[in-house]
């Protein structure tokens, strides 16, 4: 239980591997070159991950609220079709205030107000990839882990669906399946009976892309809010944005060390 | 006297049967192979033929958790690879779910009794950007180019 109980400082790493991650950014990418009308080579040179993830790196999220809108949801929208969720379909029997209040969702937009001053803050909300997750603690089969490079996810093979975790998660940010899953995508398999949470599109990480869903769909709408990294690297960007803005974590006073950072809140 | 021959005219018929059976699997499996697809053209699937009957769920089983907790993508044991070449498109080119009872895994299955759940929760038709992805991951790790591999829509035939 030794490294349960001492939060790992995220800049406290080495530059030693700095020179792999270059080579692997190269590395990554998809090509397609036209030979001839109607012939199309699908050359894919994105590497997939031959070897499994190591703790040199820790994937994080750096969240500054200044910049997200009011009204906005391209992150939540874009989450929703990089994972499959636009592809679930509301039971007939349902209502629709039950079936928004159950459908699975990754990232929820969330408002604070602050009573004494009525300032209002946007800020996206979804698993804030916990370095010591409560959903991990209490999950009763070791479906709930952590990646070693500190991505929380729910292992669905394993997952028995009891939703221990949604009740652990001081965020609420866990989903549960309700009902059998018709359409799945190939990158994001999902079925009936089980709890699922944001994985910092896992599927892009082991094919050595350099962002996610929603920090591209952010960028795309010209806020630039989201920035996603490795907390564990001096040269990222994420550490570069940590070092010059004061951020925070949401509910600090638990000491979970999450991976998901806010400024100005 | 009797008896005993009943017997092993019963077990004469019976392994007659599985041979039939195991004959008539194979030609069917040649025909689910994606036509004019990398694979069609292997000798084998990405283990010898005998193996892959016999101990396809296990490779399974051991694969999705590399891949599921160690983020290994380019293992050549992937459902998604399973899924990319044993699809077959109906005339229209549209895929059909491979778990279907007249499809690949669906076919052999229903005939050996065994529940197949992988596909209540894995897409039963390649789908999505991230199907092209693992799917050529798999290829790459069986050592078969993919460099001009027909889709499973028929689209660029
Ligand atoms: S935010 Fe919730 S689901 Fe995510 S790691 Fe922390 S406790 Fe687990
Ligand atoms: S619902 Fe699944 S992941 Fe959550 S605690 Fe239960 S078994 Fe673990």
């Amino acid at each position: 239980m030794k490294d349960h109980h001492e939060p790992t400082d995220p800049t406290d790493a080495g530059p030693a591997d700095s020179g792999r991650r270059a080579f692997m950014g190269v590395a990554a990418g998809i090509t397609a070159a036209v030979v001839a009308p109607g012939v199309v080579l699908h050359s894919v040179t994105a590497a997939p991950r031959s070897e499994a993830v190591t703790s040199d790196v820790r994937w994080g999220l750096l969240i500054d609220t200044a910049k997200c809108v009011d009204g906005c949801s391209a992150c939540v929208d874009a989450c929703d079709r990089e994972n499959g969720l636009n592809l679930q379909n509301k039971p007939a029997s349902a209502s629709q205030e039950h079936w928004d209040d159950q459908k699975a969702v990754w990232i929820r937009k969330v408002q604070l107000q602050d009573n004494q001053t009525g300032r209002v803050t946007n800020l996206p909300l979804m698993c804030q990839h916990c370095e010591h997750p409560p959903c991990v603690d209490v999950c009763p089969t070791g479906a709930s882990f952590k990646r070693a490079d500190g991505i929380v996810m729910v292992d669905r093979h394993t997952c028995i669906g009891c939703r221990y975790c949604m009740m652990a998660c001081p965020y609420k940010a866990r989903s549960f399946i309700h009902k059998a899953v018709e359409d799945q995508l190939t990158r994001v398999p999902r079925g009936k009976g089980c709890v699922e949470s944001c994985n910092l599109c896992v599927h892009r990480r082991d094919f050595g892309e350099d962002s996610t869903a929603c920090v591209d769909a952010c960028r795309e709408a010209g806020h630039e809010a989201i920035v996603f990294g490795d907390l564990k690297d001096p040269e990222s960007s994420i550490r570069k944005h940590l070092a010059e803005m004061a951020s925070r974590q949401i509910r600090e006073d638990l000491s979970l060390n999450t991976g998901v950072r806010y400024s100005g809140i | 006297m009797a008896k005993a021959a009943v017997r092993a005219g019963l077990v004469a018929v019976g392994l007659a049967w599985v041979l039939v059976a195991q004959v008539v699997l194979a030609a069917d499996a040649k025909t689910y192979v994606l036509e004019g697809s990398k694979a069609a053209a292997l000798e084998s699937c990405v283990e010898p033929t005998d193996v892959m009957r016999r101990k396809h769920m296990e490779l399974i089983k051991h694969q999705r958790d590399e891949t599921v907790h160690g983020g290994i993508r380019s293992s050549k044991h992937s459902l998604a690879g399973c899924v990319e070449c044993h699809i077959r498109s109906d005339a229209d080119h549209v895929p059909q779910p491979i778990h279907r009872k007249d499809e690949f895994c669906g076919a052999c299955h229903a005939f050996t009794a065994v529940n197949l759940n992988c596909f209540d929760c894995h897409a039963s038709v390649p789908k999505g950007p991230g199907a092209e992805q693992a799917s050529h991951a798999a290829f790459q790790a069986v050592g078969a180019d993919r460099s001009v591999q027909a889709r499973p829509d028929g689209e660029d035939h």
